[in-house]
């Protein structure tokens, strides 16, 4: 016996309030890109805590097609980024205005 | 409480605490190196939920190769001057004021919901076990994986060529 179910949905909730502060309250956007990766992984861990409450292999399943998803974005969304800092000279999202 | 439930404890706090400080560093590769503790924690919490693989595979993907991509960008950008502007109260205050909010109704929904008091059982699926799973069950998600891996590279390839000719320009 380990812990009660609504224990780690809990740790798995926190985590991902803190990925989403991460995202929303940070101006730089690397910083945003990490809000989304901690998001990631904090529904990794409800999916996997899930299997093991029900036992059933869909949930470790889904992590790694989560794991999978998590490197595609990363790595275009880097490319974008380091891309966009050689168009405009800064990380501040703000800075982004040329369609204004 | 078994020893177990005093490690998810021990490593849920250290996965908390972790995220919390590299969410709130002004020093990217800081940032970047504390997430990366947190991962370690995250993989130690899928090997006691019993997925073993799927631990070696966070620590491998998430924290070797995904870190270390943002650690390279991180350096290889060289950032002159402080350019973010550090939590302003007006900012941050309506963001976590809306977190705790949230939290609270978490935590509520998940103390009301029946199913949740339920202490899970120690149970392994070992690597074979969850590989016959993953290719007997969803072996067409795993080609569209491959896909979309080949979509990413060939992306990443094409931004990264264009702004390196413009440069030579």
């Amino acid at each position: 016996m380990i812990v009660p179910f609504g224990h780690v949905l809990l740790v798995a909730g926190i985590v991902f309030v803190l990925g989403v502060f991460c995202a929303v309250v940070r101006r730089n956007l690397i910083m945003i890109v990490l809000g989304i990766e901690i998001m990631l992984n904090a529904v990794s861990i409800a999916f996997v805590g899930a299997a093991l409450r029900w036992h059933d292999l869909d949930g470790q399943t889904f992590v790694l097609f989560i794991l999978a998803v998590a490197a595609t974005e990363v790595s275009v969304g880097l490319a974008i980024i380091v891309y966009a800092f050689r168009r405009t000279g800064s990380f501040d999202p703000s800075n982004f205005n040329l369609l204004r | 409480m078994t020893l177990y439930a005093y490690f998810f404890y021990l490593i849920s706090a250290v996965v908390i605490a972790a995220t919390a400080i590299a969410v709130t560093r002004r020093n990217m590769v800081h940032a970047v190196v504390y997430l990366i503790v947190s991962y370690f924690g995250t993989a130690v919490l899928f090997y006691l939920f019993g997925a073993p693989l799927l631990a070696a595979l966070e620590i491998i993907i998430y924290a070797g190769a995904i870190m270390v991509l943002f650690l390279f960008v991180v350096m290889m950008i060289r950032v002159e001057a402080p350019e973010e502007v550090m939590f302003p109260l007006r900012q941050w205050l309506p963001a976590a004021v809306f977190g705790l909010v949230y939290l609270v109704a978490a935590v509520v929904i998940i103390l009301q919901t029946p199913g949740t008091e339920a202490p899970l059982k120690m149970l392994t699926a070992s690597p074979r076990q969850f590989a016959l799973y993953v290719f007997e069950h969803h072996w067409f998600s795993i080609e569209v994986i491959s896909i979309l891996l080949l979509l990413a590279l060939i992306g990443a390839l094409h931004l990264g060529k264009g702004s390196a000719k413009r440069e030579q320009q």
